[in-house]
Parts: C-alpha cells; sequence; structure tokens
C-alpha cells in the first residue's frame, strides 16, 4: 500500500498573526514569525503511519508513507517531522523564497494539479491522505480539487478511516448535520480522504526516531523542474486565480463598561436602543 | 508504553554520547562547535548532543543586548582552518538581523519628569562600549545552531531535560528526558512516550540562569559551600521589541537609565535600571531589570516597566511605533561572591548557570561563550588525549566504558579563574553589595570608586545577607502602589502583551509548577497573609491568581520559563520543573 501524505508548512497556529497596514494583501507578517506543520497536515501523517503499522501487524504486506511538500528550503524541515513520527521518504518541491503559499501565489487548484503530477510520477499510489484544509488560507479545495482532477473517490472531515481487506476505505465523516460513513472503493485511482480534528492525536516525535530521520530519503526538487518534469506550464500553478485584496486585523474588541446599578444598566441599555 | 507493568516506570531507551551538553544557548553551544571543532583539528573524534527544551533553538532566549564580540571571535577564529569568520555578516546572512554598531552611549538619571546626563567620562570604562554590537541574541543563538549542526553536533530542540542520572559511585552520568503523553490527571495518554536516557562521559550544564538540573546539583555536590559562596542574586529583566518609524530611528544608540521609577530618592535600595537600544533596520528594543532583593512586596515589575515608557525621555523613541515581542528572564546579580564551585564528577556548570553575568557591564553572552569554550577545551583534554583515547570515544566504539570513570574536570574552574572574566568580575565584585546596602546614590558612588580606583582590589567584601526571597518585608510595612491604567498603544495590560511572547504549552499535562511537598499551605498562610500575594504583582505572564481571596490557580500554561517565581516566591513553595519539551515562549528576535 503507498500513501502520499501532502503537508504544509504554515505560521504557527499558537502565534498572534501580525498585519502590516502599508503592505496591503500582502500585509499578514512572516517575517521572524514562527513556522510549522499545519496542525490538520500533521493528524494525516498521523493517521498514515497507523493505517501502516495496522497493516504490518494483521500482516498485510508493507506499506509506504510519503510526505510530499511544497514550499520554500525550511519545508526540509516540516518533512523530517513527518519522517520522525515514521514516514519512510520525502518529497520536497521548493519555491523561491518570495513564494508565498498563503493563498497570495501558491493556491488550492495550482496545488491539485501538481499534486496529481505527482501521483502519477509515483504510480501505484492507494490513498492520498491530507489535511482538511490548511490554518492560513482556510480554504479546505485542495483535496476535493484533487480527486476531481484524478476522477478519484473522495471522503473530507474524516472522524475515523478504516482499510477493508479488498483495499476499500471506510470513513466516517464530520458533518454540519451529524456522522456520516463512506466506502471509498478501489477504482484505478488513489482514494482522497481529508483530516478532521477528531481522528486522532499526533504522536511524539521521540529522539531515537529524529535520529533515524536524518537517515530516511528525502529528495529535493525545484518547482520550475518538477514543473518541467511533469510536462505542466509554471503559470499552471503558481498563477494565482483569486486575488486577495484586503488582510487587515480583526478591530480590537472594545473595553467593557462596569455599570454602578440595575437602574444604570437598564439605562445604558434603552441608550443604546437594546431595549424598547 | 511497556504492556506489563507501570508504563511511568518501564526502562527508558538510553543514547550514548562523549558530551551531553543541556541547554541550546550560547554558553551550550559554543562549547559544542568548540569540542567539534577540536575533534576535526586534533584528530580524536568526540560526539556530542545538544538538549533544547523550547521548540525551535533561540526560542528561549532573551537579553538586552549589548554584544562585546570577543569571546565569539575567538570561537570563530578556529573555523576556516584557522581563517575565521565575520560573525555579523553570517549573522546577518543566516538569520536576517544586523548586528548593529554602538555609535552613542548614553546613561541618564531619571527624574519624575525630567532628568539628567551622566558624562561618558564620568562612567565606568566597564561601561563603555565602544566596538560592541547591538544583536538579538535569540538570533545569534539561532545562528550558532546552524553552526553546531554543520559541524556534526546532534542537537535536538523540543526535549527537556528533567532528571540528571548519577553512577554508583554518585557521579553524574547524563541526563534523562521528560516522559511526555501524560495527562492532568498524570496517567499516561495514548501518545506516552517515556523519556530517554542521554548518558555522557561528561554533562555539561548550560541551561542559564536558575537552571532547574543546575540548581539541583548545586544543592547535591554543595556547590556553593565548597567555595564559601554567597547566595546568588537575581535581577527580573523584562523586554519588548518595537518596530519604529524611520524618522525615530537612531541606528546604535545605547541609552541606560537609572532614577525614576525604581529609585525615586537617593537612598532608594531597589536594584535595577533602564535599557534601550537602536538596532538596524528599524528596531528599538528596550526593558526593565528589577533587582528581585525588593522589599515592598507591593511592587510590580511589570508595571514598573510599563510606567517607565511613559517618561518623556523614552516615550519619544517609541511613539508612532509597533510592539512586536514581550517576553521577561531573570538574571544574576551576585556576581563574583555568588560564583559557585564550578565542576562535579562527571560534569560541570557553564554560562549563566554558573553565574557569570557582570551586573555593572549589564553584560553576560560574552563571559556564556567563553566559560563553554573553556569548558570544551578542558573537556577535550581529559576524554582524548592520552593512550588508547580514540578506542574510549564514544564515537568511535558507540558505547560508553561501564568501567570508566566519569571525571571531575577540575581544570575547567582553574582555567577559568585565570581568565578574563573571572578578572571583569572580581573588579566589580563589591558593586552590587553596595546598592542593597547603601541605596542607589551609596551604590553608584561604590561603583565609581570601584572602577576608577578600588578595581577589586579593596581588602573588604560586602556580603549579600538574606536570599531575594527572604529579603520581602510583610505588607503591612508598604501602602499598595497605584499604577497608572495602560493605554493600550505605548503600555498595554499584561496579557494582551504575553501573547506577543507566543507562549503556549500541552493543554492536558500536569503543571510544571509545583507546590513543595508539604508546602500546600504556605500560599494561603504566608504569602497571601503576610505578603499580600507578590507572586500575582511579580510574575511577568500571570501565572499566580488568587481566586475567592486565598485559593491559589497556578496557570501554567501562560509561563515564559523566566524563572522569577523560583526565586522570589515567599517561602519558596514553588520547584520549577520542566514542562513537556517545546512548550514555553517562542522567541525570535529577542
Amino acid at each position: 500500500m503507498k500513501i502520499i501524505v501532502p503537508i504544509k508548512r504554515v505560521i504557527d497556529y499558537a502565534i498572534k498573526i501580525r498585519v502590516d497596514a502599508s503592505k496591503g494583501p500582502l500585509g499578514v507578517e512572516l517575517k521572524n514569525t514562527k513556522m510549522s506543520i499545519n496542525p490538520f497536515c500533521e493528524i494525516a501523517v498521523e493517521e498514515a503511519i497507523q493505517l501502516k503499522e495496522a497493516a504490518a501487524k494483521a500482516k498485510k504486506g508493507d506499506a509506504e508513507v510519503v510526505a510530499v511538500s511544497i514550499g520554500p528550503k525550511q519545508c526540509s524541515e516540516t518533512i523530517r517531522t513527518a519522517l520522525a513520527m515514521g514516514a519512510d521518504r520525502g518529497v520536497h518541491i521548493e519555491t523561491k523564497p518570495d513564494v508565498r503559499g498563503d493563498y497570495i501565489d501558491l493556491q488550492p487548484f495550482g496545488i491539485a494539479r501538481l499534486l496529481k503530477g505527482i501521483v502519477d510520477r509515483e504510480g501505484d499510489v492507494d490513498l492520498v491522505l491530507m489535511g482538511k484544509q490548511s490554518i492560513d488560507s482556510d480554504c479546505g479545495q485542495t483535496g476535493p480539487f484533487l480527486a476531481g482532477l484524478l476522477d478519484s473517490p473522495q471522503a473530507t472531515f474524516a472522524a475515523s478511516v478504516e482499510r477493508e481487506d479488498d483495499g476499500s476505505f471506510v470513513v466516517e465523516r464530520e458533518t454540519d448535520a451529524g456522522t456520516e460513513t463512506i466506502k471509498l472503493k478501489p477504482s484505478g485511482s488513489p482514494a482522497i480522504i481529508t483530516c478532521d480534528l477528531r481522528l486522532n492525536t499526533p504522536r511524539y516525535p521521540t529522539m531515537p526516531n529524529i535520529m533515524k530521520a536524518k537517515k530516511k530519503p528525502c529528495e529535493t526538487i525545484s518547482l520550475e523542474d518538477m514543473v518541467t518534469e511533469l510536462g505542466l506550464d509554471l503559470d499552471d500553478v503558481l498563477v494565482p486565480k483569486n486575488e486577495v485584496i484586503e488582510v487587515y486585523e480583526p478591530p480590537p474588541r472594545k473595553e467593557g463598561e462596569t455599570v454602578e446599578s440595575i437602574d444604570d444598566l437598564l439605562g445604558k441599555l434603552k441608550e443604546k436602543g437594546l431595549l424598547s | 508504553g511497556d504492556g506489563d507493568g507501570d508504563p511511568l516506570r518501564a526502562p527508558r531507551e538510553s543514547m550514548p554520547y562523549d558530551v551531553v551538553i543541556v541547554g541550546g544557548g550560547p554558553a551550550g553551544l559554543a562549547s559544542a562547535i568548540r569540542l567539534r571543532q577540536l575533534s576535526a583539528s586534533r584528530g580524536v573524534d568526540l560526539s556530542v548532543c545538544v538538549l533544547e527544551k523550547g521548540s525551535e533553538v533561540g526560542s528561549h532566549v532573551l537579553s538586552g543586548n549589548v554584544f562585546d564580540p570577543k569571546a565569539l571571535e575567538e570561537l570563530l577564529s578556529h573555523e576556516n582552518d584557522g581563517e575565521g569568520i565575520d560573525w555579523a555578516e553570517a549573522l546577518g546572512e543566516s538569520q536576517d538581523s544586523v548586528a548593529t554598531p554602538v555609535r552613542e552611549d548614553r546613561f541618564l538619571v531619571l527624574t519624575e519628569g525630567g532628568g539628567l546626563a551622566i558624562p561618558n567620562a564620568l562612567l565606568p570604562g566597564q561601561l563603555h562600549n565602544g566596538g560592541n554590537y547591538i544583536i538579538s541574541l535569540s538570533k545569534l543563538t539561532r545562528y550558532l545552531g546552524e553552526l553546531a549542526e554543520s559541524a556534526g553536533v546532534e542537537v535536538y530542540p523540543g526535549f527537556a531535560a528533567d532528571e540528571v542520572l548519577y553512577g554508583p559511585s554518585g557521579s553524574v552520568r547524563g541526563v534523562a528526558t521528560k516522559d511526555v503523553g501524560i495527562g492532568k490527571d498524570g496517567l499516561p495518554k495514548d501518545t506516552f512516550e517515556r523519556g530517554v536516557e542521554l548518558l555522557g562521559r561528561q554533562t555539561l550544564f548550560a541551561e542559564g540562569a536558575r537552571g532547574s538540573c543546575s540548581e539541583r546539583l548545586m544543592e547535591r555536590f554543595d556547590l556553593r559551600g565548597g567555595r564559601g559562596a554567597d547566595a546568588q542574586h537575581y535581577g527580573l529583566g523584562i523586554k519588548e521589541v518595537w518596530e519604529v518609524p524611520e524618522e525615530k530611528f537612531r541606528s546604535g544608540l545605547v541609552q541606560h537609565t537609572l532614577g525614576w521609577p525604581l529609585q525615586t530618592s537617593v537612598t532608594d535600595r531597589v536594584y535595577g535600571g533602564s535599557f534601550l537600544y537602536h538596532q538596524e533596520p528599524n528596531l528599538v528594543v528596550c526593558g526593565l531589570v528589577v533587582g528581585l532583593d525588593y522589599e515592598n512586596p507591593y511592587l510590580n515589575p511589570y508595571k514598573e516597566f510599563q510606567r517607565w515608557k511613559t517618561h518623556p525621555s523614552i516615550r519619544d523613541h517609541l511613539e508612532g511605533g509597533t510592539c512586536v515581542q514581550y517576553g521577561a528572564r531573570v538574571l544574576n546579580e551576585g556576581g563574583y561572591h555568588s560564583l559557585p564551585r564550578l565542576t562535579f564528577p562527571g560534569g560541570m556548570l557553564l554560562g549563566c548557570s554558573a553565574g557569570f553575568l557582570n551586573a555593572v557591564k549589564i553584560k553576560g553572552s560574552h563571559c556564556a561563550i567563553k566559560s563553554g569554550v573553556v569548558a570544551a577545551e578542558a573537556v577535550y583534554d581529559a576524554l582524548a588525549e592520552g593512550d588508547g583515547a580514540e578506542e574510549r570515544a564514544v564515537a568511535a566504539t558507540g558505547a560508553i566504558d561501564p568501567d570508566e570513570e566519569c571525571k571531575e574536570v577540575t581544570e575547567y574552574e582553574e582555567r577559568m579563574e585565570k581568565s578574563w572574566v573571572y578578572d571583569e568580575l572580581r573588579e566589580v565584585r563589591n558593586c552590587h553589595a553596595a546598592f542593597s546596602k547603601w541605596g542607589v546614590g551609596g551604590g553608584l558612588a561604590y561603583a565609581g570608586l570601584a572602577a576608577h580606583v578600588l578595581k577589586g582590589r579593596e581588602p573588604w567584601t560586602i556580603r549579600h545577607g538574606a536570599s531575594d526571597s527572604e529579603s520581602t518585608r510583610p505588607a503591612s510595612e508598604f501602602d499598595a502602589i497605584n499604577y497608572p491604567a495602560p493605554d493600550g498603544v505605548l503600555t498595554f495590560d499584561l496579557l494582551t502583551n504575553l501573547q506577543r511572547a507566543g507562549t503556549y504549552h500541552e493543554d492536558d499535562q500536569p503543571s510544571h509548577l509545583r507546590i513543595r511537598p508539604g508546602g500546600d499551605d504556605v500560599p494561603r498562610d504566608v504569602s497571601v497573609r503576610v505578603y499580600a500575594a507578590p507572586e500575582t504583582r511579580f510574575c511577568p505572564a500571570g501565572v499566580y491568581e488568587y481566586v475567592e481571596g486565598d485559593e491559589l490557580v497556578i496557570n501554567a500554561q501562560n509561563c515564559i520559563h523566566c524563572k522569577c517565581c523560583s526565586v522570589k516566591m515567599p517561602g519558596g513553595y514553588i520547584d520549577w520543573t520542566v514542562p513537556e519539551g517545546g512548550g514555553g515562549p517562542q522567541y525570535q528576535v529577542m
């Protein structure tokens, strides 16, 4: 079984985002900001490794987990994290330092095109496991686009994934109306599953595993070279379909007012037209 | 975890090295780099591992910083076959951070609305900054981390050293990293991973001021008693980094102040002052250091810092700018008389864990780096010289010889005593104590005398007396201090500012700030009743809160690992232990 896990390097989820108003649509400050693996991508890596371990335990043959990342040279560290968790090998498609992945230059459709090329290049891919969305652009589109391009069965917002003996994947999906269970049957194209928060808790990379990860292979290839190899146009990947018009920080929360008595409270509510 | 038994007690995997270094700061990385330089030049390879509890190298590093590059230049002179590296250029390329030459040195004594400048000629030579650079120490440390990795050092950020490991004879044989994946209830979760034992023929502790392992080692080996040293004294340094408009920026300006708000009369004994530096391209880094031997439990170091910014001489530098980072860390102020013995069987203390910061010069990074270099050279001589050294190296064999004794490398301390580090510290050895005894007026006078005339040669020693925690006096002797409210533009409330430290910890883990055994009543009976809960004021991260009057709540998640509570807590009721690795602040430009 071969599983591809695309992973994205994004601003760390706990960091307070700063917007430089003078930079217009490019205002999100990336310089001197801590970056980490997208939390939903990390969950996808964990799920892939769990599927691999389950297959090994049930003696259902070997599985290979390949982590793929598209971004600047520091993405190799993101791939190392995935390798330290248990992925077998990495592919790093390196972009130039000024290319932005946070919905400015690289956008879901372009990424999906690139990923399709990588799936074809790898060959024999059974499953592409990805995060349901990235926490910078929050689109949630790359998985469905990829499924469309590959003509693949897909299940998004997975809260649980099981593999059956015949190679199908049974997925429980989180929806607004409740949980839905879907079976993705083997189809000649890899199944596409995007992962939601409830799916698993990613393991801690241990020191011995970090050491082992240093020896695992990671192929680095520039975006330009990869695009040429895949027979794509660089514009297909880099020219965004959507344009960011404006970025701004949410307005600061107004300070609350303390009132001295119930009468004062009623007075204030009436003043603001909240009481008839 | 282990299926047949308590997973919390399962045997740990061990990873052997020639040298294990606890702490990936300037001292730890300098020693790692030097060890690998020596491995390359002298032919016997030693394996080196550095453990760092921050999520990245540099995440937990905070400092002013006006940098004296002499120790770094010495370290880097060995690179490139002796050709050296231009550190400022390398720092710029690697970290996009500019080491800005100091162009102007100002020293002011502030009053509430004004102040006077002290001419440079009157200041001690140690305070002159010609040839020094304004830097971000966090950025420099990140650069050193890269250098270490390319030299073959194994650097592991995100791993906290929780336990010192001892051999049968009581010598130190390494450290164990903290178990991870334990819930708030103390039980292992699905993600539980047992810690790993890092074994070293020598273990170097470079955890910064008030290091958690270092303090335990000092107790266990009685390192202070062994040298007749005073207790260590600390200051709390609180810092902000601002981006300022071009018209406000004055590259290379270094400004230090005494006086308002900490000292408003000549006899005020609160030790401390401010710093404010202009660093390329458009940064003003500034902060306040408050001596933690202060007596008034109502003193709020964070709020003193905020109101200091409103002074006309200060606000002028910041207005129109944006605050981009916030943080705090304790620093050593005890100097020469608080230095412990540096070595013990199996290991030694480096950098601020030992306490080399020169509180008069307001610099410690150059001493930390130098101590790293000296330690590496002494350790290399001890481990890699003599017959059979190559065969004994873990780098060659992959294992530690169980029959080899973990030596005490006393050479390290002997060489440090002869180095310029100790010379510098001896010169100013009585200054801090003079402040404590005679207040800012007397202290300044003494510092001037010491700097220009006595230079440490005075035959008397002014002793430090009580520990910082013991110096706090009961709240009944003071009135509460009325601090001005923050305006949200120049001054900020603590929790808003805290976001700028980027600190977080895994939610579901036991609090790393532990009440000492038998200390359950101390918060209510001592801290609240006698001292009006000073921890609610001195913690720069809002960790300690009392609800319903006297019920303690510890918001351990807010912690920025400054160690102030481990120093100043009434009754010392807190034991500062490491949380899961990777947590804590995310300093980038500190």
